[in-house]
């Protein structure tokens, strides 16, 4: 399996799980493309985990086709498939009784590296994820709190440089202010890493964050609508779709937008509220409407003024 | 101490002349250290000795058992019933009796205290090591599969390294009763510290000082076993200590 990140296509896959009425996963068609997100979301019984366990083989295809890079998966031997899989589980699954070392070289060791060059891959790996090289590599899970296990267990699915990963609502079980931090580290990794990574999520506004492209499934594990966010959040195509982001979508859509991507007038009035430039638009919002005024100021990284954005030019 | 006899069948008995001895050993004091020193060499530590070995061979077999059948258990689901239920009919026969029962078969040798010894180990070791080959996180299978363990690999790399807390338990808990059961194996075959408790209390007036001295080394055995296998426990799962 290539190494560079992997296009992932399904082909008409289903899952019926034998004794069940009904598929779990429905003739599910479509093409991530090398290097970008997928989020699978959906309401639960929409087969989102069983459509991720698909791809890796823990789950094993009805019909239908899984292609990765245009190689069946059944092509490939299940547990070489596996090892060059990332995989990532809500509930980490660290190994408790292995240093965060030993987690994170797991899939190197099964591969053979030598033991150098898996020191230096975990301390590597260690650095990217936030975590101290050093200290940090001699502990045991336990002693990690919930975001730093669920940072290992992202190490760990990344140690054999895998061009596919597989994230099964990643950051589910974390607190909120401790996951929106892991969203934006996990994006910003991905701008350098450019893996092809299928997400799984419940939760709209993080699919909103993270994808470049979401896949909602409904029930019955069917897929209702694949597209990226701005045209899921303008152009849902049925009721289902548009219930489903909830009726702030146009709110939501001032999300995926920032301040300092508009087109800016100059700035003549003083005292006016300051705000950074990677504000997204919806925050600005928020702050007009908080304040009661009709423009902000927007200041560069340095702090220095930009220029102006308008009520008006939020809106349009 | 040579060969075997049966403790109650006579022959040469070593109890002390309390005439001649000294005071102490005359009012029969519950301790007396002139007759341990005097009878340290050709008594206690032989018996001591005999204990350890009774012990060691004990739980050595019965963990070999234990574990064989654990794993089979474990492979085989529907094995787990089955054994446990044998295992609780063995636990209920009281142990004196199953040390008679074997006594015209085996003979009056090691063998006949080894082999009830050995069988409770079992029903100790047994059900500790299924239970914690058992115990592991549905979450932390799921990830090594997902990662590419082969069953094998999953067996020795993470089910059998994290039920080794749930097996030290167990190993400490049978070598304790171990030293205790063996004990009252020397009421029919002399053997073991068992052999000079039995031969104080045989004595009309109770010979205190080695009834003492015999119990208080078996106590310290189980207790020092116990220690060692702690620590033992401690050194194997340097991770089961952070909470």
């Amino acid at each position: 399996m290539p190494t560079e990140a992997a296009e992932l296509v399904f082909d008409e896959a289903t899952k019926v799980y034998p004794g069940r009425d009904g598929a779990a996963v429905d003739h599910l068609s479509l093409t991530v493309p090398a290097g970008e997100i997928c989020v699978l979301v959906g309401p639960s019984g929409g087969g989102k985990t069983t459509a991720l366990k698909l791809v890796n083989r823990l789950i094993p295809l009805t019909s239908g086709y899984i292609r990765i890079d245009g190689t069946q998966i059944g092509d490939y031997d299940v547990t070489e498939l596996r090892r060059s899989i990332g995989y990532v589980i809500q509930q980490v699954g660290l190994f408790p009784h292995m240093t965060i070392e030993g987690n994170i070289g797991t899939v190197p060791r099964l591969l053979g590296w030598k033991r150098q060059r898996i020191r230096e891959r975990v301390g590597e790996l260690l650095e990217l994820v936030g975590l101290d090289p050093e200290k940090d590599r001699r502990r045991f899970p336990a002693e990690l709190s919930g975001g730093q296990r669920q940072r290992v267990g992202l190490a760990r699915a990344l140690a054999a440089n895998p061009a596919l990963m597989l994230m099964d609502e990643p950051f589910g079980a974390i607190d909120p202010i401790v996951r929106a931090r892991l969203q934006d580290e996990f994006l910003r990794l991905q701008q350098e890493l450019r893996k092809t990574v299928v997400f799984v999520t419940h939760d709209v506004d993080e699919a909103i964050k993270v994808g470049d492209r979401i896949a909602i499934l409904r029930q019955g594990g069917t897929l209702a609508q694949y597209d990226t966010p701005r045209q899921i959040l303008e152009h849902p195509v049925d009721e289902f779709v548009a219930d489903f982001v909830g009726r702030d979508r146009a709110l939501k859509a001032l999300t995926l937008k920032t301040v300092g991507e508009l087109e800016l007038s100059p700035a003549t009035e003083d005292g006016l509220p300051r705000l950074p430039a990677d504000t997204s638009l919806r925050d600005a919002l928020a702050i007009i409407v908080a304040e009661r005024r009709d423009s902000l100021l927007v200041t560069g990284p340095d702090g220095a003024p930009l220029g102006v954005v308008t009520r008006e030019d939020l809106l349009k | 101490m040579t060969g075997f006899r049966l403790a109650d069948g006579g022959g040469p008995v070593v109890i002390p002349d309390f005439g001649h001895g000294t005071a102490c050993l005359r009012h029969n004091h519950w301790f007396c250290k002139s007759w341990v020193a005097d009878n340290w060499g050709d008594t206690l530590q032989p018996a001591l000795v005999q204990h350890i070995y009774l012990t060691l061979l004990a739980v050595g077999i019965g963990f070999a058992i234990s574990f064989a059948l654990a794993l089979l258990a474990f492979r085989f689901r529907f094995l787990g019933p089955p054994f446990g239920a044998l295992g609780d009919v063995v636990y209920c026969l009281p142990s004196i009796a199953l040390f008679t029962i074997l006594l015209p078969i085996t003979g009056v040798g090691v063998t006949t205290i080894v082999i009830p010894l050995t069988a409770y180990t079992l029903f100790v070791l047994y059900p500790n090591i299924l239970a914690g080959l058992r115990s592991v996180p549905a979450d932390v299978l799921e990830s090594a599969r997902g990662m590419g363990l082969t069953r094998t690999q999953t067996f020795w790399r993470v089910e059998l390294p994290l039920a080794v807390p749930a097996i030290m338990a167990g190993l400490r808990v049978a070598t304790v009763a171990t030293i205790a059961i063996a004990t009252v194996a020397a009421f029919l075959i002399h053997y073991g510290l068992g052999a000079p408790i039995f031969d104080a209390l045989e004595h009309p007036d109770i010979f205190r000082t080695e009834l003492l001295a015999a119990s208080v080394l078996a106590i310290l055995l189980a207790l020092a076993a116990d220690a060692l296998l702690a620590l033992l426990q401690r050194a194997l799962t340097p991770w089961s200590r952070i909470r």
